[in-house]
């Protein structure tokens, strides 16, 4: 009875691992502190793989993320969850309403820390941390950024973090922008905290025209579909 | 206090290899130094200044405040051509205002 349907099941996915066997696109997830790079990390984790599961911490003081941490083996697969949001905006950018929920795609997922030119241990003494600590944490934020550097030479795609309550113009922004581009590494600008009643990422759609912005709440859900649809659109 | 700005010219950053331009440039601010440089440095070029400049803060020099324009299009957007970048130290250098053609920086002594 069910046998058959099984067979022809089993039988396609060997096919499909023989013939279609894609390498799974690694996906880093970058962009300047605080953006909410891990937010969205965990987020994409809880979707498709394990609600329980949290790649790191997402917290208000800037530089939690000091290490780039790896999760493989994500499928995003639209087809299968195709209500994800409910009633959450479609992304304007969305090119037709056929190819909604239809997009799959393997991917690594890459949280790393956040990219900055200057590391001081006041800014971290102004969260409450103690000196020792500040100082550490300072270190450690140096190494990370470092680390976020050397990861770009293993990475197929990239999702651009910014924080959509502050100016995108910054030239950290730009230098991410300009290295991906150099490297023909796709990217796609993830216009993060559109919760926020401050946000405006109209702003990041003037100041980089070239790339695809998506407006997203990677705290509240907002308009997650429309970002996986051009993650499975771009990175492919 | 008095601040020293070095402006330097596109012939004498093209006569330097890529670690000996970033080491210049890094030198320059770490003494103080606002740098400037005529044409500017690639997107590559920051992103290693970045990581050189990382290797190197420490309490008394949390680290640079970069500027510049973003590479422009040539023929066919086949060659990118960069413009300025101005480097300087994080503790007196702040980008105030940064648009697509016009940079405002605020240096500050301390
Ligand atoms: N309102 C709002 N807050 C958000 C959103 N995404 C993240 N945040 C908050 O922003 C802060 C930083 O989030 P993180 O995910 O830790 O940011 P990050 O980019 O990983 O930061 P680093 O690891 O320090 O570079 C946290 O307090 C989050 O709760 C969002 O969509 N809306
Ligand atoms: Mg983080």
């Amino acid at each position: 009875m069910k046998s058959g349907k099984r067979r022809k099941g089993i039988l396609s996915q060997i096919l499909r691992v023989l013939f279609f066997r894609k390498k799974t696109a690694k996906v880093g997830i970058y962009g300047p502190p605080n953006a909410g790079k891990t937010t969205l990390t965990n987020r994409i984790i809880h979707t498709f793989v394990d609600e329980n599961e949290d790649i790191g911490e997402a917290t208000e003081i800037p530089h939690e993320t000091r290490r780039a941490v790896r999760r493989g083996g994500i499928i995003i697969d639209l087809k299968a969850r195709s209500l994800l949001t409910p009633g959450q905006n479609p992304n304007p950018n969305s090119k037709s309403e056929s190819k909604r929920g239809k997009a799959k795609l393997k991917l690594d997922v890459v949280d790393t820390p956040g990219l900055a030119t200057k590391i001081d241990f006041h800014d971290f003494m102004a969260f409450g941390l103690e000196e020792e600590e500040a100082k550490r944490r300072a270190k450690e934020a140096t190494e990370g950024v470092i680390e976020a550097i050397k990861w770009l030479d293993d990475i197929d795609g990239v999702v651009l973090v910014m924080d959509c309550t502050e100016d995108p113009y910054t030239q950290t922004n730009i230098i991410i922008i300009g290295n991906m581009e150099a490297r023909g590494i796709p990217c796609i600008i993830a216009a993060n905290k559109v919760d926020l009643s401050d946000a405006a990422p109209q702003r990041i759609i003037n100041a980089f025209p070239q790339h695809p912005v998506i407006p997203i709440s990677a705290l509240k859900g907002e308009n997650m579909e429309g970002l996986y649809e051009e993650m499975a659109r771009r990175f492919k | 206090m008095e601040i020293k700005m070095d402006l330097i010219s596109e012939d004498k950053i093209n006569s330097m290899g890529s670690m000996e331009k970033l080491r210049f440039v890094l030198d320059g601010v770490k003494s103080g130094n606002i740098v400037v440089l005529e044409g500017g440095l690639t997107s590559e070029e920051q992103m290693k200044l970045i990581e050189l400049t990382m290797t190197e803060v420490t309490e008394d020099f949390p680290g640079i405040e970069m500027s510049g324009y973003p590479t422009k299009r040539g023929f066919l957007n086949l060659r990118r051509k960069t413009r300025l970048t101005v480097v300087g130290p994080a503790k007196i250098m702040h980008t105030i205002k940064k648009e697509r053609d016009l940079i405002s920086a605020m240096i500050s002594a301390i």
